[in-house]
């Protein structure tokens, strides 16, 4: 049974480029091919860039005919598109940055490419990431390759729907509450948040910058750790990134969780959460414990806490972030009046309704005589989810739960109520404020036949340990190789 | 909590948005649950919690100071919606 060059994963096709069997331009054909038949569909991406695609796949088989091997030489990727691409358009699914040409590239997106990447495009995600279905996009929704009439969770959607719709060997997503995790989950992709620090944050356009960070979908743990041993790392660009040495992801893989120690939240499976995803994710759980790791019950009493945190800490960074969208250096100008006019014109006809809420409630809660009772509370308690995090990891190796409380919900059903929209994110925002990593692997399909993400929780700077927990997981398990069918029948 | 259509106008002035006579009225609902829900972390005792804004143990990360090229200002400029003579153009602050 031979596959299609679509849908080969990262280290299948590098084994085939290697042993001659077929050449980057190839690959990269054979992925213009298939988004040309399933993009109209799913609609996963904003903007292609197939003729740059096949200058880099043809520059990539130039290194490679040159004795070069280096770790991504001609795989078709796409790229999230809040990651400025020199020359190439970044949107932010913003109407705001229509026309925007980014003058630089981000440094992980710099990275890939240096490392042989092929960029297919840039996909759709809620308006500068701020949404969990990618709804909130100024363009359009991108649609779940397993439903079409379904989201496929967000803001990252548009990555997570490309994977799973093989419209790309992996995609670039960010994650700043869940939003690489949450369509990784809903679109049965392998998705990994990596720790606040892992990834440069140069050339990510900022939206809550204490918890940004860049991570990736992909159709399997193995593919993933390649990737991030490609663009972890200290970048003189941003202070923030940490200079700790960046592993080789891929020798962790062991295959192996005897002796490992995975901790059972109990606030993560609570009323609420779908019976289907519950019982997926115990059962994984369960199989994590036939294979010889240590189930062991822990407690983070704060975890309900995070939602109300992160919609007070996430929305205070955004506003200062989107301060810089004035309608003078970039990005979309109403050319109304007086200069204070054209920034109130600029800002209200730019931004869309999400994007203007978060900004509003933002800059409540930074105004004066609401900075202690909202913002720097919410700090506070923050402090107290971080040492929750603190003291499991003083007992447990990983802590496993759902993504999600459900399975993708249909488009539109969340839409006029943002607050059921934030509950989406109930178990994944935890982490992005306590600056930690986490994946989700795919770990089975509810009633409907809708994929179920296994969330896979580790310590600050703990990838090794996440990725050889869901990447055993994965191998002693089926469900990574199961594939949407997005294309119609009678299409 | 119930925040007042001119409290939200208040807001949007601070956040520099022009926003319609109904999305003020929109506002005022929705930031107001959300709010209510936020009403949540008052019962949460944090009077000995020190604050976290930043999670990484790293403290004045210094740059290495050397000169070094710089974005040209053709391309710096590339994006702006107006400019003149090498220099973003903007409306006169001061009234004549």
């Amino acid at each position: 049974m031979s596959k299609a060059l679509y849908e080969l994963t990262i280290h299948e096709a590098l084994a085939g480029m290697r042993r001659g069997e077929f050449s980057a331009v190839e690959l990269t054909q054979a992925l213009l091919e298939r988004i040309a038949q399933t993009d109209s569909q799913v609609k996963a991406y904003l903007t292609l860039t197939a003729e740059l695609a096949l200058d880099q796949a043809a520059a990539a088989d130039a290194r490679r005919a040159a004795g070069d091997d280096a770790p991504l030489l001609g795989i078709p990727m796409a790229i999230k598109d809040v990651l400025c691409t020199a020359g190439v358009r970044t949107t932010c699914g913003s109407r705001m940055l229509e026309n925007f040409t980014p003058p630089y590239t981000a440094t992980a997106v710099r990275r890939l490419a240096e490392a042989g990447m092929v960029m297919l495009g840039k996909t759709n995600t809620d308006e500068f990431a701020m949404g969990s279905s990618t709804e909130n996009s100024g363009y359009f929704t991108t649609h779940n390759p397993w439903d079409l009439d379904r989201v496929p969770g967000g803001s990252s959607g548009g990555s997570g729907a490309a994977v799973a719709a093989q419209e790309a060997l992996a995609a670039l997503g960010t994650d700043t509450g869940g939003s690489v995790r949450l369509p990784a989950a809903y679109c049965g992709v392998v998705g990994l948040k990596p720790s606040y620090g892992r990834v440069s944050r140069y050339g990510l356009v900022a939206y809550g910058s204490s918890l940004d960070q860049v991570g990736v979908l992909a159709k399997d743990v193995r593919d993933a750790a390649l990737i991030l041993s490609v663009m972890a790392g200290r970048d003189d660009h941003d202070s923030t990134s940490m200079p700790a040495p960046v592993p080789d992801y891929a020798a962790a893989l062991t295959g192996d969780v005897r002796g490992l120690r995975i901790g059972l939240p109990d606030e993560y499976f609570i009323a609420g959460v779908q019976p289907d995803v519950e019982a997926a994710v115990r059962q994984a759980i369960n199989h994590l414990g036939e294979m010889g790791a240590e189930i062991v019950r822990v407690s983070l009493p704060n975890t309900e806490k995070a939602l109300p945190v992160y919609y007070l800490v996430a929305t205070a960074e955004a506003s200062a972030n989107l301060s810089r969208f004035d309608g003078v250096r970039y990005g979309f100008s109403a050319g109304a009046g007086s200069i204070l006019e054209n920034y109130r014109e600029s800002r209200g006809q730019g931004f869309g309704a999400e994007v203007k809420r978060r900004i509003m409630l933002g800059t409540y809660v930074l105004s004066a005589g609401y900075y202690d009772a909202y913002y720097l509370k919410a700090q506070q308690v923050r402090t107290l989810i971080k040492q929750d995090f603190e003291r499991a990891f003083e007992q447990v190796d990983v802590i496993a739960c759902p993504v999600a409380p459900t399975t993708a919900f249909r488009i539109g059903e969340k839409a006029d109520d943002p607050l059921a929209m934030y509950l989406s994110d109930a178990f994944t925002i935890t982490l992005n404020l306590a600056g930690m990593c986490g994946a989700s692997v795919p770990c089975g399909f509810d009633a409907g036949g809708l994929p179920i993400g296994l969330q896979l929780m580790g310590p600050h700077l703990g990838e090794e340990v996440v990725l050889r927990t869901a990447h055993a997981y994965e191998q002693a398990t089926t469900w990574h190789n199961h594939w949407a069918q997005p294309v119609a029948i009678n299409v | 909590m119930h925040l007042t259509i001119d409290e939200v106008r208040h807001v949007a002035e601070l956040a520099k948005l022009r926003l319609s006579e109904a999305e003020l009225a929109l506002y005022a609902e929705q930031l107001s649950a959300i709010l209510d829900y936020a009403e949540s972390l008052q019962q949460v005792d944090t009077s000995h919690v020190a604050p976290t804004p930043y999670v990484l143990p790293l403290y004045n990360v210094m740059a290495v100071d050397a000169s070094a090229p710089s974005l040209d200002n053709a391309v710096a400029l590339a994006n702006a919606p107006d400019k003149a003579d090498g220099f973003f153009r903007v409306r006169a602050v001061f009234e004549e």
